[in-house]
């Protein structure tokens, strides 16, 4: 990695130009000049050299799965595949408009009839719409599901969602935006739902239930059947939050568990990029009894072949056309890479690969949890706490050692989480190399604390001063020079 | 063995001693027992790469490639090469959301870049780091102004894309969000009786330019808007600012839109990304990611997300939105893409696709089967009325290797052209039109 100052405003300079444009061989129009602007906006101008180095070197000042360890807990950060990109990119998928009718473009049809069998398969899901774009849209929608099934029998008191406080931040904040009142019911020690705090808040005013399982600490909700029959018995629809998916590849499906509605994260468990932060794609899947209420179109298979239909008691429409049509070609090559025969190992290996760090690293760091965990795990920072030493320092000194930090201070059960994930895709080498790091950094948290409390080192910048950035939010390039 | 997944048998065995136990099912038993998931889920067996590129390539081939003339929210753009390859690399392509700052200050710095060139397009203040598409932002937007307003009401032009106006209600029904349409009258929204409508109005939604490709005159409409407290938002696409007043001119309170038109390759709809600019006052009602400019200890200038306290991961159920992504990739596609249209490749590109709908308009006016009923200003879409068959005229452009315009309902055409579009590839297809009987 390499710093790298410079703005693209501040290497323009008047004139240049970083693009050819066809020539203009039409007449000129004139629009009446009180529709026009009045300034051009002011976009650099550079050449298109100075494009591609400048971003080349912006890239520099990132660090991607490719180039190191990426142990962020809940994230899932495995491997994405090049052959994903390749294909999803074919001139016959990239130029393709979306308002071209159905049966001149059976190819994308028939990828997204495909990849929703697929993922219902492989969670126990009856059927899934894959018009939602992210995860927390996603869960939005299944929410509205929820809503809707509970307005259209009549049953309009249903005004309460429960949710774990361990739970994710987007899980109460979905439900708020559906227009829902949010419970948070007590976690046990491990993270787990407890079950005499659910009981105290179960009534007739209770619409559902959002649970990740594997929860936010790697553990796995073994009362689940058991929360399921008490939400169903009073009345409610249970959700699966699918962040946490990747662990039970090969082990066990949500559908089979009592979920009702599901959300996943292709961008987590089915390899596709996380482009620093999106495009993501959270595809929402539910039993039979509620498939008329996904958000549209969904695709039907028919003799005639393959056809956009929207369910008929949809909640509505969430996305101008069909969702993140690009990262579902990702995600079904990814699919197809794996295969039957491999898809059912990526649970029990990534669960492999926690548990050995997990247990590799238990002598110097914090275990709150002792019990086997299953994809991901959490230390409660480093296990002598004498030295002063943070989870945000240790955080910090990985970044120096080209390791990418775990997800810190999440979830918010412990004062000092460590959350790590390692995911199935790396190498006993790797972890190896990760717990050894992990030991110099318990070890020198001892000898040269000081040392440690003023890491990063080495990365393009140091420790940031976050609070200055939100005092005087400086958002555009003309606030530079105010 | 598997190209993804590295552990031998060896491994494997010495991994589950270091872990004492004897195999992977140990780790798991804790899982009852009727949970566990033992059978075949009964999809594909694995493929290599090589079968696997015949299967996607079999598959593309069932998508037909057209010559385009239909826009209505996705536009059939040119993509620069070094669009593809930058945005490619790993680097930005495989890195996580940006909340360790010091690894990454690539993502930052293009947002950082991305939301100076949306606030120089649109002269807002600000613009958060993209979001979802168009019309999803214009529900955040909505849902802005629902907080900031405390209303309820929300009016919204008769002139705005279907879709749009469908999610926003589906985002509205399930908070009673009561919408009222703004009538139009000869293909652009009728102001007239505006004034009387805004009683307990959170927000009037407006789009430029509209469905039918007119470009509204909004000058006066802000603050007749804001005399009863309401916000005017307004989804625009932002190629048209190139050349069109913008969004800040006209004293609008929040704009939203699709960055498709900026290089976004079609891709049957996504992913592209939407925007949202807003003014100072607004900015903490802002839903998704902003990011802002600050120092590292050593005095270092960095960039880093802020204004975090809007967002879900830190407020939860009291979150301004339960937005926690946005479609940073395209944000830096955007990016690039406009660092390499530069100050004046905005307007010449801008005036091609306006020049070119011209044309296209003109050649088929000469066609009786075409009439022009609004005689409006437009961008580079139009509307005609179609005195013929519509789903005829449709059918037979496809069997002649065109995607044409969209039948909007009664008769009424919608064209569009871009960059793309040579004046051979419209003089063949007005000629293609001419021989439709």
């Amino acid at each position: 990695m390499r710093y790298y100052d410079k703005l693209i405003f501040e290497i323009s300079k008047p004139g240049r130009i970083g693009h050819n444009l066809p020539t203009n061989e039409f007449s000129s129009v004139k629009l009446p000049k009180e529709l026009l602007r009045n300034e051009p906006a002011q976009l650099p101008e550079v050449s298109e050299l100075d494009v591609v180095r400048h971003y080349t070197n912006v890239s520099l000042k990132n660090f991607g799965v490719e180039t190191g360890f990426y142990p962020l807990g809940s994230c899932t950060m495995k491997y994405n595949p090049k052959i994903n990109d390749e294909l999803a990119t074919l001139p016959g998928f990239a130029g393709i408009h979306p308002l071209q009718p159905n049966h001149i473009a059976q190819g994308f049809l028939e990828v997204y009839y495909e990849l929703a069998t697929y993922i219902s398969k492989i969670t126990g899901m009856d059927a899934y719409s894959l018009n939602t774009y992210a995860g927390a849209q996603g869960e939005l929608a299944g929410l509205m599901i929820i809503k809707k099934y509970h307005q259209d029998k009549g049953d309009v008191k249903r005004n309460k969602i429960i949710v774990p406080d361990s739970a994710h931040g987007t899980n109460p904040a979905s439900a708020a935006v559906a227009g829902f009142d949010v419970v948070e019911v007590k976690s046990n020690l491990d993270g787990t739902i407890n079950l005499e705090s659910l009981k105290s808040v179960l009534d007739d005013t209770v619409a559902g239930l959002m649970l990740t399982n594997p929860n936010t600490v790697g553990m796995f909700e073994k009362d689940i059947l058991e929360v399921s029959n008490l939400i169903h018995d009073c009345g409610g629809l249970l959700y699966y939050d699918g962040a946490n998916l990747n662990a039970l590849l090969g082990i066990a499906r949500p559908g089979d568990m009592g979920f009702d509605i599901t959300h996943l994260n292709l961008h987590k468990t089915f390899s596709t990029p996380h482009g620093g932060g999106g495009p993501g794609s959270g595809p929402v899947g539910v039993k039979d009894f509620l498939k008329n209420y996904l958000p549209g179109p969904v695709v039907y298979k028919t003799d005639a072949g393959y056809h956009f239909e929207t369910p008929k008691e949809t909640i509505g429409a969430l996305s101008a056309f069909y969702g993140n049509a690009s990262v579902y070609l990702r995600a079904y090559v990814y699919i197809r890479t794996m295969g039957e025969e491999n898809i059912s190992n990526v649970g029990p290996f990534a669960t492999l690969n926690a548990n050995y760090i997990k247990e590799s690293l238990k002598h110097v760091f914090k275990l709150p949890i002792k019990a086997h965990a299953m994809h991901e795990f959490v230390f409660d920072g480093l296990s002598d706490q004498s030295t002063g030493i943070k989870t945000l320092d240790i955080a910090k000194r990985l970044l120096d050692y080209g390791i990418h930090a775990p997800t810190i201070y999440f979830p918010l059960t412990f004062s000092q989480s460590l959350m790590i994930e390692p995911t199935e895709v790396e190498s006993l080498e790797t972890l190896n190399h990760f717990i050894e790091t992990m030991e110099t950094i318990a070890h020198d948290a001892i000898t040269k604390p000081e040392f440690i409390k003023n890491a990063p080192h080495h990365t393009v910048v140091r420790r940031l001063d976050e609070a200055k950035a939100a005092r005087n939010p400086i958002v555009k390039f003309k606030d530079l020079s105010l | 063995m598997h190209k993804y997944l590295p552990h031998t048998k060896n491994d494997l065995e010495y991994m589950l001693n270091k872990i004492g136990v004897d195999s992977i099912d140990t780790l798991t038993a804790h899982i009852p027992k009727s949970l566990r998931y033992t059978k075949p889920y009964g999809i594909p067996n694995q493929l290599s790469d090589l079968e696997l590129t015949k299967v996607l390539q079999n598959l593309s081939s069932k998508n037909k490639p057209l010559t385009i003339f239909r826009g209505f929210g996705a536009y059939d753009v040119y993509t620069p090469s070094i669009v593809k390859a930058l945005t490619s690399r790993q680097e930005f392509l495989t890195s996580y959301t940006p909340y360790q700052p010091e690894v990454s200050q690539g993502t930052l710095q293009y947002i950082f870049e991305f939301q100076s060139m949306i606030c120089e397009i649109t002269g807002m203040d600000i613009s958060n780091a993209s979001m979802y598409d168009g019309p999803t932002a214009t529900a955040e937007a909505m849902f802005m102004a629902l907080a900031e307003t405390k209303k309820q009401k929300v009016l919204i032009s008769q002139t705005v894309n279907p879709r749009t106006i469908e999610i926003l209600e589906t985002y509205g029904k399930y908070r009673n969000v009561e919408f009222i349409e703004i009538p139009s009258s000869h293909g652009v929204t009728d102001f007239s009786e505006l004034e009387f409508l805004l009683d307990d109005v959170a927000a009037v939604v407006l789009q430029n330019p509209n469905k039918y490709g007119h470009i509204e005159n909004l000058d006066g409409i802000a603050d007749l808007v804001h005399i009863k407290n309401a916000l005017l938002i307004l989804n625009q696409n932002p190629q048209s600012l190139a050349l069109l007043k913008t969004p800040a001119e006209y004293g609008v309170d929040i704009v939203t839109g699709d960055l498709q038109s900026f290089g976004i390759p079609l891709s049957f709809g996504g992913a592209y990304a939407g925007y949202l600019a807003t003014t100072k006052q607004l900015i903490r009602k802002m839903p998704g990611r902003i990011c802002g400019v600050t120092t590292d200890v050593d005095g270092k200038r960095a960039f880093v997300l802020t204004l975090q306290a809007r967002e879900q991961h830190i407020r939860r159920a009291k979150a301004n939105s339960n937005i926690c992504s946005n479609q940073s990739l395209m944000a830096l596609s955007v990016a690039i893409y406009l660092s390499s249209l530069g100050k004046q490749g905005f307007i010449d590109i801008a005036n091609l696709s306006l020049q070119g709908a011209y044309y296209l308009k003109n050649e088929l006016l000469k066609n009786k089967m075409f009439e022009d009923i609004f005689k409006q200003v437009h961008y580079n879409e139009f509307t005609l009325k179609f005195n013929g068959d519509p789903l005829a005229l449709d059918a037979y452009l496809v069997e002649n290797g065109f995607l044409g315009p969209l039948h909007l309902g009664a008769g009424l055409l919608t064209f569009a052209v871009t960059e793309k579009r040579s004046k051979a590839e419209i003089d063949q297809f007005v000629k293609v039109v001419g021989a439709f009987k």
